[in-house]
């Protein structure tokens, strides 16, 4: 089945590539969309079966496809109608629309991959599909972002790749030259630690570049705010969730060697820097999708803490990533009708948006809750969880600075959100608004709901596949 | 015979590092290139001819011949000016990269394991850290690919290492190669010869908070 999903996607991605009709477009996106829900259906009735060598739908790739699927829906709706409202140019048309789907079946082909070389070669992949998505509007600030994203992605791809070399090293010694996820389980304990370590640093700083850290974190923030907004939701939900399968696996198998601790340290040290970075960008960022962008960066560096801290931290990074996926695609779902009313992304020239646009501002309203994971949110739940593996963990000082940071952050973060929502903006003119209809908001009510709805009472299968997914970590 | 032709490469690497002109460094990746035959020729000769074939055609054609033959139709396209611009003299560009190569060979001494030739370590993680340099102290878009460049071949020297045991990897770098270097060229330094006038790192610099 998954050799049929990704024939199937790869040539819908090749005649959408090469078709200008509208309607033949639409339609393909459709078939597409069956595909990617039937594929995910048929996955989760299939788990942990090994397909075509190199995949295998595993607890952690189950949550995420299901994940990505849901969002995949409203990103092709919100496509669509970006599309129907820019000029419209049958030749970009059929790039983006081809691009988003290769982004699509790349991001689920690394989510299965059982296989470390596999995952690399979807993550290749996904950098090509997203450049193509930033370079959208064809002006001379996409190519830099898209520029800058290409070159940072091949880069930290490279030292992805040596980081695996690295590893083959240390795999022959222990006499085996598989580099399936579960071999290296097994063999961990006996590798050789210093090549582990080298190939650790090398494989989790060029992930870096697609699950936003520091140090490789920069290209994302341009990306993010570049592509058109469907793209960009994209790109900080499921592309981020596709770096963080790649650290977790690895991390995994460095879990059941004996450099976890030094590990511990390496992603630590990283995630506090990431969510300082976030902390001083945000409170001098103007540009609302790029706040939003960093407000992934920290939201990623707590991810983090999560794995650092250990114990409940596990559980509550994987339903963090879950969650922050949702909360941050409907932001992102919100910026473009922000951006119809006011043509501008500065928070300079936005403003009373509970005027022009009420659906839409509660939805930024809700979104800014459950982003700045505010009780009714089901960030609240797992940050909270994670706060609590850290103090269990002794990471008391830690704790205090990371919370000295959110604070900031949500003052940042709500001073920027309210004055989009009810300071009015200077020297905008009203006459020529865009009526939005609410229907285009109906998505993100759905996916912030299904935030509450997981956080306060996850269904009894969710947590058991989530706790699938963490049983090879130590406790 | 490999370990003189590796010593070659790290000399060339120093070369590099006080190369003023564009047109030298194109030379450069050429000798590189032909350099990086030699030690696949040699080291690989036991795997099965066709992809031992397909390694030594990537080496010679596309490193050797078809990527310079690129970055100098790209040059004359877009007219980019034959000085390479580093930040830095010369000379400090020389001492750095000598501190970089002596750094690894400390490095290389942790090294407890008898099947993997410390050379090749040395060699590959110093071009590494010069390509990376390279990026960081040159001025002009163009130099940024080039440094590129250079870091992929230490990674093909760092992949023939295992070549033998796991020829599945050599030829995942070389796919790393080809895709990234014909993406990161072709696609947009075109792109960007139309859409800037001058190509120049500084017309870069308006995404920022």
């Amino acid at each position: 089945m998954t050799g049929l999903y990704l024939a199937g996607a790869f040539s819908i991605g090749a005649l959408l590539f090469f078709n200008r009709k509208r309607l033949i477009n639409y339609l393909l996106v459709i078939a597409f969309l069956i595909l990617q829900i039937g594929f995910t259906i048929y996955e989760y009735h299939h788990i942990n079966t090994i397909e075509l060598h190199y995949f295998s739908a595993d607890a952690l790739g189950i949550l995420l496809l299901v994940t990505l699927s849901i969002i995949s829906i409203p990103a092709m709706y919100h496509s669509y109608v970006f599309m129907s409202k820019s000029d419209d140019n049958p030749r970009h048309r059929g790039i983006y629309f081809a691009a988003m789907v290769v982004l699509l079946t790349a991001i689920s082909g690394a989510y299965l991959a059982n296989h470390i070389a596999v995952t690399w070669i979807f993550i290749e992949l996904t950098t090509l599909s997203s450049s193509a998505l930033i370079y959208h509007r064809r002006n001379n600030r996409s190519l830099e972002g898209t520029w800058k994203y290409v070159f940072v992605c091949a880069i930290s791809i490279t030292l992805v790749f040596i980081g695996i070399l690295f590893l083959s090293f240390t795999l022959q010694q222990a006499g085996t030259d598989d580099l399936s996820f579960a071999v290296l389980i097994k063999k961990a304990p006996e590798l050789n630690l210093f090549w582990l370590r080298l190939a650790f640093i090398f494989i989790f700083t060029g992930l870096t570049a697609k699950l936003g850290l520091v140090p490789m974190y920069t290209a994302g923030i341009d990306a993010k705010d570049k592509a058109p907004s469907p793209a960009g939701a994209l790109l900080s939900s499921v592309l981020m969730n596709m770096g963080f399968v790649g650290i977790f696996r690895f991390y995994t198998v460095i879990a059941n060697s004996p450099i976890h601790n030094w590990a511990n340290h390496v992603i630590l040290i990283a995630a506090l820097l990431s969510i300082f970075v976030a902390t001083v960008y945000m409170t001098k960022v103007k540009n609302i999708k790029r706040m939003f962008a960093y407000s992934s960066i920290e939201h990623m560096g707590i991810v983090m803490l999560g794995l650092v801290a250990g114990g409940i931290g596990y559980y509550a990074a994987i339903l963090h990533i879950i969650l922050h996926a949702f909360v941050k695609s409907s932001l992102f779902f919100q910026m473009g009708q922000i951006y119809r009313i006011y043509k501008s992304k500065s928070i300079y020239d936005a403003g009373n948006y509970f005027k022009y646009n009420l659906t839409g501002s509660i939805v930024v309203l809700l979104g800014f809750f459950s982003a700045t994971a505010m009780p009714p949110s089901g960030l609240f739940i797992s940050e909270f969880l994670i706060f609590r593996s850290l103090f269990e963990a002794n990471y008391l000082s830690v704790l205090i600075i990371v919370m000295l940071l959110l604070t900031i952050i949500i003052w940042a973060f709500g001073k920027n959100i309210f004055k989009l929502l009810f300071s009015p903006a200077v020297d905008f003119k009203e006459d020529d608004i865009e009526k939005i209809n609410p229907v285009e908001s109906i998505s993100q009510f759905i996916l912030l709901g299904l935030v509450v709805y997981l956080g306060l009472n996850p269904p009894a299968e969710f947590v058991t596949l989530i706790q699938e997914a963490i049983k090879n970590l130590p406790l | 015979m490999t370990n003189v032709l590796l010593i070659i490469f790290t000399i060339s690497l120093l070369y590099l590092g006080i190369a003023h002109r564009l047109l030298t460094y194109i030379k450069i990746l050429v000798f590189q290139g032909l350099l990086l035959f030699g030690i696949a020729f040699i080291e690989l000769i036991k795997i099965d001819a066709l992809n031992l074939a397909f390694v030594l055609l990537e080496t010679i054609v596309f490193k050797a011949f078809f990527i310079p033959l690129f970055l100098n139709y790209v040059m004359k396209k877009n007219r980019i000016t034959r000085d390479a611009e580093p930040f830095l003299p010369n000379f400090v560009s020389l001492i750095l990269i000598t501190i970089i190569i002596i750094a690894t060979f400390i490095l290389s001494n942790a090294i407890a394991d008898s099947r993997i030739s410390k050379i090749y370590f040395v060699v590959a993680i110093s071009t590494l850290f010069t390509g990376l340099y390279i990026i960081v102290t040159r001025h002009k878009i163009i130099t940024h690919v080039m440094g590129y460049l250079v870091i992929e071949n230490g990674v093909f020297i760092l992949s023939i290492a295992v070549g033998n045991e796991m020829p599945m990897l050599v030829n995942l770098g070389i796919l790393l190669d080809i895709f990234a270097s014909v993406f990161l060229l072709g696609i947009f330094v075109n792109k960007i010869g139309d859409v800037l006038k001058d190509v120049d790192v500084e017309q870069l610099k308006n995404l920022k908070d």
